[in-house]
């Protein structure tokens, strides 16, 4: 079941300073267009890609932390239309968001407890002091922080980044939400906690049947913890589908670039030498499909017209101009 | 042939509740020409090491012990240790550089690449002109993959690829023996930071310089490095090449790591991990530091202390060490 859908989301920054351009306007950062992501009940999703592509802001927007320049989100099937208000608030409750840095994400004056039993209260899940306690310790049960008592009157100082990260999953998990957005959830962790805190996010998912969006610019951890991945560039969504497909045979270019250039220890393809650029600028993107300047497959029609999607079955889909040709793409 | 020696070298953190030991008894050799990785947690002491052999230790970090001795091409060596104020401005630049984690803070923001390059020339080359320092310059520039235009642009209007490599061309200025890299790549996305490892090896092989590459990410330094070290607390745990590290990792950690990381290609193993966190340094467990997160620990691990010691590490008999107690000392005699 489809529990949060953004459908043709686009978000373009207006700069409060900055040059002029002609007319006397600022010239906004397109930083999203047109991006349509389904999210569903117990399963997680990834979406990938480079630093400044825009996979947070995506995030944001279906958190609705700031509105979209144009396009719908769907919640249960419903349009969402309130931008304030009890509707909107509730809209904030079901949706959740975790963030990379626990360091930054904790008030370091707040004990843990604090931190929890705020949004309990907020959101009215609890009337007395006793049943927050016996909440918060639920959900502390919930997020492995045991013996659970010690946890509670911690400080986030106290807490390995780790810790404070699951602190950071139960304080979403308190107001009961249908849908979790981790953006880069574990990219500030030391690698041998990084699974612990992945396979809670994934046992939650499974478990309550929440669905969860994981953003990562590690395509390989993808792979292991999400069902499927969509792959972002330069604020657009160029390749989907089941993650084992993506990672195993993609058909974008830049999905390409993006699996050869992960580190692997196991690789065994020579290394190809090449220089591959860097990705665009948004306040003035290439016309066309964005990655056609560093696409060592483009043809004359990449750089004038947007590629559409194409659909390849078995729920995968590309925006390539080349997605029928797959002995191109794939090189 | 090494070119730096590193012998029982030792870091505290003075602190009012007592030294913290970052770094303890290291001992390491650079050899010329090679890339070592040295790999580690946060808090493994991995930059704090590569900042004592720099010299850049403030205090309250104190080295309290060792040695570190560089070997010129010459054969004379120098106690890095003991350098005096001026000598050590010698010493930098033209035989050890340093590239950090962000070169947007090593670069000045005020200044242009091209003339910070010049900077570090006419400090340290006197003898230069002024045209040869410029074009001397461009060319490193266009060493690293940066355009000849690019030399006035200030570190802002560069990206992060292309401060990185700026930062790199400073590094090379005055053909350095050894170059130290601090997590060279790690703010940078994964396609630059493929083009600027590329950079680097090319970089080395014409040049000639040895490396030490310094980041967390082990399967990103198994394919960079011709050998790794270990790092697990402030400690060296395990040392080998990296094809030897990949293949059969000797001590518990590093196999733990190997079993951690997703991969991309290949059947969908199960991802093992390593449980528990990485210890405080302020009290370290007794004994080995690993042993309480060891699924293999003995009752001897929580009580003696292994030491790095020689074994039989590498198909091609090469000289891994490992500091284990198991199995007489060889550590563990699993593939990854």
């Amino acid at each position: 079941m489809i529990v949060l859908e953004g459908r043709n989301l686009t978000k373009h920054f207006t700069s409060a300073r900055g040059p002029r351009g002609r007319l006397g306007k600022r010239p906004p950062v397109r930083a999203v267009e047109d991006v349509s992501i389904a999210l569903r009940a117990g399963s997680v999703s990834a979406l990938v890609g480079e630093s400044g592509c825009g996979k947070s802001t995506v995030a944001r927007l279906l958190a609705q932390v700031y509105p979209a320049t144009s396009g719908e989100l769907l919640l249960r099937g419903e349009p969402v239309r309130a931008h304030r208000g009890a509707a909107f608030r509730d809209y904030r409750r079901q949706v959740q968001l975790i963030f990379q840095d626990p360091f930054s994400s904790l008030n370091p004056f707040h004990r843990v407890r604090y931190h929890l039993a705020r949004p309990l209260r907020i959101h009215g899940h609890v009337r007395s002091d006793e049943e927050e306690h016996r909440r918060v310790a639920e959900l502390l049960e919930r997020v492995s922080l045991t013996p659970v008592e010690q946890f509670m009157d911690k400080l986030p100082h106290e807490l390995s980044g780790g810790q404070r990260q699951r602190v950071a999953i139960a304080r979403a998990l308190a107001v009961e939400p249908v849908a979790l957005i981790a953006d880069e959830p574990v990219s500030m962790l030391d690698v041998s906690i990084r699974l612990g805190v992945l396979r809670l996010l994934e046992d939650l998912a499974k478990e309550s049947g929440l669905a969860l969006l994981y953003i990562t610019h590690d395509i390989a951890s993808a792979r292991y913890f999400a069902e499927d991945i969509t792959v972002m560039y330069a604020g657009r969504l160029i390749e989907s589908g089941p993650s084992e497909a993506v990672t195993q045979s993609p058909r974008h270019p830049y999905t390409r670039l993006l699996l050869e250039s992960a580190p692997d220890p196991d690789r065994v393809t020579p290394r190809d030498t090449a220089r591959h650029g860097e990705p665009p600028s948004l306040i003035d993107p290439p016309g066309g499909c964005r990655f056609h300047p560093r696409c060592p497959v483009a043809l004359p029609v990449c750089s004038t017209e947007v590629p559409g999607r194409t659909e390849l079955g078995e729920g995968r889909w590309t925006h390539c101009w080349q997605a029928e040709t797959p002995e191109l793409t794939r090189g | 042939m090494n070119v730096l020696e590193i012998r029982d070298l030792g870091v505290d953190y003075l602190s009012q509740s007592g030294a913290v030991h970052a770094v303890a008894d290291v001992s390491l050799d650079l050899r010329r020409g090679e890339i070592l990785g040295l790999a580690g947690e946060s808090g493994s002491g991995k930059s704090t090491l590569a900042n004592a052999v720099a010299r850049l230790l403030r205090p309250p970090a104190a080295i309290t012990s060792g040695s570190v001795v560089y070997h010129r091409q010459d054969g004379t060596a120098v106690d890095v240790l003991a350098l005096k104020r001026d000598e050590l401005r010698a010493f930098r630049w033209k035989e050890l550089a340093v590239v950090f984690q962000s070169a947007m803070n090593s670069l000045n923001p005020v200044s242009t690449v091209g003339a910070q390059i010049e900077d570090v020339l006419r400090i340290h080359a006197p003898k230069m002109s002024r045209n040869d320092r410029s074009e001397r310059a461009v060319e490193l520039l266009q060493r690293v993959g940066i355009s000849a235009d690019r030399r006035r642009s200030y570190p802002h209007e560069l990206s992060g690829g292309m401060r990185q490599r700026a930062a790199i061309a400073i590094a090379l200025a005055l053909n350095p023996e050894v170059i130290i890299m601090d997590e060279p790549t790690t703010a940078l996305d994964v396609v630059v930071q493929r083009d600027i490892l590329h950079e680097i090896r090319a970089l080395r092989e014409e040049y000639g310089f040895a490396v030490v590459f310094i980041t967390h990410d082990l399967s990103l330094l198994m394919e960079i490095s011709d050998r790794i070290a270990i790092m697990y607390a402030g400690r060296v745990v395990e040392t080998g090449t990296a094809e030897a590290l990949h293949r059969t990792p000797r001590h518990p950690y590093t196999l733990g790591l190997l079993r951690s990381f997703p991969r991309l290609h290949g059947p969908r193993e199960e991802l093992l991990g390593i449980p528990g966190t990485p210890p405080d340094l302020r009290s370290l467990p007794p004994g080995c530091a690993f042993h309480p997160r060891c699924g293999r620990a003995v009752e001897e691990c929580s009580t003696r202390l292994p030491l790095l010691t020689r074994g039989p590490n590498g198909s091609d008999g090469s000289d891994g060490e490992v500091a284990c107690l198991l199995n007489g000392g060889r550590g563990v005699e699993e593939t990854s």
